[in-house]
C-alpha cells in the first residue's frame, strides 16, 4: 500500500514493537494514531514523532475495555481520516512470572484473551467494514511462535495468540475480493520489556531490536498485496525487500 | 405508525416496504430480501458517518441544569449546538422546559475539568448557540483560545461525557454501539444515519455476490428535532459531507450503464444532490456543506431511489421522499404499512422507494 499521507492506527504503541512501528510509519509520512493505556511512555513516543516532523496523536485507552473501541475508532478517524492501516501490537502475557496452565488463574486467562484476542476483534470489527466500502485497507496482527509451539508456562499467552492467528485466517477469507487484507505477523524474539518479564534470564545479545523488526513490518505493509489474505507470516521474510 | 422502541436482535427480519413509483405499486418484503429488489450493476451508496455522543448534560454559571446537543462540528474546538432545558430524553422534546437564557461569553460546565464557552447566540433563535470546548476552570471566566480543548483531548472528553442523542419513544438509555451503523467511520453525525443500520456485513456480501456495487460517502447527519419550533422550521441546518473520488467514479459508471443509483438514507441523497447543486449539476469529489432542502418540486440529478425509514407526513424526510414518488402513492403505501404493523423511527422498519428498471 501507499503509505505517504495515509492514516494508520497502532495499538500497544507506547513501548516495544508497537512504538517502533508507529515511529517508522510516521517517518514514512503516515498520519499515525497511537493507542496505549497511557502514561508518560505514550506521550514521549508522540512527542518524538512530532519532533521529527511526523504526525502523531495519542489515545489513552485499554483495548480490553468493552467501552473503548468506539471511542478509539471514532477519535482516530476524526483526527486523521478513515483508517487504512490497523496494526494491533498490544499484548499481555498473563501471569508474570509465567505459570503452568494448571496454576493459571481463570481470570488471568480471561485477561489474556481480552487483550490479545477479543480486543483486536472489537477494533477490527469497527475498522474493517468502512475500509471494505472504500475498497482498500490492511490489518496487521502481531502474533508469536508461542501461538504455534506448545511452550510450557506460556499457556494464557499462547492460547490467545493461537486464537488471534485463526481470527486473521477467517477474517481474511471473509474479506476476499473486498480490497481489504489481513496479515498476521510473527516478529521473532525481541529485546522488549515484555520479553524480559517472560524470560528475565535471556541473553539479550541473542534478541532482535524491535526497531529492526519494525522496519521489516513496514516492508511487509508496502508489499502486503503479495501476501495471501489471512496468512500468518514471519517478519524475518521481510528482512530485505 | 407505532415507533420501534429498541434495536431489534435480527435486523434482517425487519420489514421492507418496496414502493415502485414507476409502476405505482408497493409490496411487503423483509430487509433480508433487499438483494432481490436490486439488480446487477445497481449501486448502493451508504453514509459511513459514525454517530457522536452529542448530548451533554451541563450546568449554567447560575446553577441551572441544561442539556447541550451538539448539532455540527464547525472547526477545531467549536461546535454549533442546541440548548435544551432541564431534564433529558425521557421527556418528549416538545414538552421539555425552555432553557434559561444564556449570553455570549457565558460558560456551561460539563465536568470539573471541562466547560463549554458560549461564543455566539443566534439573534432570532436563542437556543441555537456556537460553543467552544474549554479545559481549565481555575482561570477567570473569559475567552482564551489557549485553553481550547482540541484534537485527541476534545474527542476523549466527548466520548467520556457525551451520550447518544435520543428521544422519548425509545425505552431505555442507549449505548454508543446502539447508534452506530455496521460501517461507521468518521464521527460526523449527531444522530445515527439510520437507513444503514440493518445493512449487515452478510447482507452487503449478498448484494456484492449479486453484482450490486457498493460505495460510501460521509455526511454529517444533524438533529431531527430540537423542541423549538423556530429552530425545527429551519432544519436541516447546514451539514458537512465528503464524497470520495471512488464513489463519484462508481456513480458515473452506473449511470453510463443505465443502472440505478440507490441512496441508503436521506443523508446520502442530501450529500449527492447537494454536491451536484454546488457544482452546476455535476457531482464532484471532495468535501462541501449543504443546506439543500429537498421536496416534491426537486428533480434529483444523481439519485434514482432510496432505502430509508417510514417517515411521517409533515416531516422533512417525507418531503424528501416526495421528490422520488408522488405523495398519493406514498400515502396509500403508508396506510397499508400501518395496517400491517410496520414500525417507524430510527430502529423501525425500512422502505425502498425505487423505480423498476425499464426494459432495455
Amino acid at each position: 500500500m501507499e503509505l505517504r499521507g495515509a492514516a494508520a492506527l497502532v495499538t500497544g504503541a507506547s513501548r516495544g514493537l508497537g512504538a517502533a512501528v508507529a515511529r517508522r510509519l510516521a517517518a514514512e509520512g503516515m498520519r499515525v494514531v497511537l493507542v496505549a493505556r497511557g502514561g508518560e511512555d505514550l506521550a514521549r513516543v508522540v512527542a518524538d514523532i512530532r519532533g521529527a516532523g511526523g504526525e502523531a496523536h495519542a489515545i489513552a485507552a485499554d483495548v480490553a475495555d468493552k467501552r473503548a473501541p468506539h471511542a478509539i475508532a471514532g477519535t482516530a478517524a476524526a483526527l486523521v481520516g478513515p483508517i487504512e492501516l490497523l496494526v494491533q501490537a498490544a499484548s499481555t502475557l498473563g501471569h508474570v512470572p509465567l505459570r503452568p496452565l494448571l496454576d493459571t488463574d481463570c481470570e488471568a486467562l480471561e485477561q489474556a484473551l481480552e487483550v490479545n484476542l477479543v480486543g483486536p476483534f472489537r477494533l477490527a470489527k469497527l475498522l474493517v467494514a468502512p475500509m471494505a466500502l472504500r475498497g482498500r485497507g490492511l490489518v496487521v496482527h502481531v502474533t508469536s511462535d508461542a501461538g504455534v509451539a506448545a511452550y510450557p508456562t506460556w499457556g494464557a499467552y499462547g492460547v490467545s495468540k493461537a486464537g488471534l492467528d485463526h481470527l486473521g485466517r477467517i477474517l481474511g477469507a471473509e474479506l476476499e475480493g473486498t480490497g481489504v487484507r489481513v496479515v498476521t505477523v510473527d516478529p521473532g524474539e525481541m529485546d522488549t520489556a515484555m520479553h524480559a518479564d517472560a524470560m528475565p534470564d535471556a541473553d539479550r545479545a541473542t534478541l532482535l531490536d524491535p526497531d529492526v523488526v519494525a522496519a521489516r513490518i513496514v516492508r511487509l505493509v508496502r508489499g502486503a498485496d503479495s501476501v495471501p489474505n489471512g496468512a500468518r507470516v514471519e517478519a524475518s521474510a521481510w528482512d530485505r525487500s | 405508525m407505532t415507533p420501534a422502541t429498541w434495536p431489534r436482535d435480527e435486523p434482517l427480519d425487519e420489514r421492507l416496504l418496496v414502493v415502485d413509483p414507476r409502476a405505482g405499486d408497493w409490496r411487503d418484503a423483509r430487509v433480508r430480501d433487499l438483494p432481490r429488489h436490486l439488480s446487477a450493476g445497481d449501486l448502493l451508496v451508504v453514509n459511513d458517518a459514525a454517530t457522536v455522543p452529542a448530548s451533554l448534560p451541563a450546568v449554567t454559571a447560575r446553577g441551572e441544569a441544561v442539556e447541550v446537543r451538539l448539532a455540527a462540528h464547525l472547526d477545531d474546538a467549536r461546535w454549533r449546538a442546541v440548548l435544551l432545558g432541564a431534564g433529558d430524553w425521557h421527556t418528549r422534546t416538545e414538552h421539555r422546559a425552555a432553557p434559561p437564557p444564556v449570553a455570549r461569553g457565558e460558560r456551561l460546565r460539563i465536568a470539573p475539568e471541562l466547560d463549554l464557552f458560549v461564543e455566539d447566540v443566534d439573534p432570532t433563535r436563542p437556543r441555537l448557540l456556537v460553543v467552544r470546548f474549554l479545559g481549565d476552570l481555575r482561570e477567570p471566566v473569559r475567552c482564551d483560545s489557549h485553553r481550547d480543548v482540541r484534537g485527541a483531548a476534545l474527542w476523549a472528553a466527548l466520548y467520556r461525557h457525551g451520550r447518544p442523542v435520543q428521544y422519548a419513544h425509545v425505552d431505555r438509555a442507549l449505548d454508543l454501539w446502539h447508534v452506530q451503523t455496521p460501517f461507521a467511520s468518521r464521527p460526523w453525525a449527531v444522530e445515527m444515519p439510520s437507513a444503514g443500520r440493518p445493512l449487515t456485513w452478510g447482507l452487503l456480501g449478498e448484494l456484492r455476490a449479486r453484482g450490486v456495487h457498493l460505495a460510501s460517502l460521509t455526511h454529517a447527519a444533524g438533529l431531527s428535532s430540537t423542541g423549538d419550533p423556530a429552530v425545527d422550521a429551519s432544519l436541516p441546518l447546514p451539514e458537512r459531507f465528503d464524497v470520495p473520488a471512488r464513489t463519484v467514479r462508481a456513480i458515473a459508471e452506473t449511470r453510463l450503464a443505465g443502472r440505478r443509483v440507490v441512496a441508503a438514507g436521506t443523508t446520502v441523497v442530501r450529500a449527492l444532490e447537494g454536491s451536484a447543486r454546488l457544482h452546476g449539476g455535476d457531482l464532484v469529489a471532495g468535501e462541501g456543506t449543504t443546506d439543500l432542502r429537498i421536496d416534491a418540486s426537486f428533480r434529483p440529478r444523481v439519485v434514482d431511489g432510496l432505502l430509508t425509514g417510514l417517515h411521517e407526513l409533515g416531516s422533512s424526510h417525507r418531503e424528501l421522499l416526495q421528490a422520488f414518488a408522488p405523495e398519493p402513492l406514498l400515502a396509500r403505501a403508508w396506510a397499508h404499512a400501518e395496517m400491517r404493523g410496520y414500525l417507524d423511527h430510527e430502529f423501525g422498519d425500512a422502505c425502498l422507494v425505487l423505480p423498476r428498471l425499464t426494459p432495455a
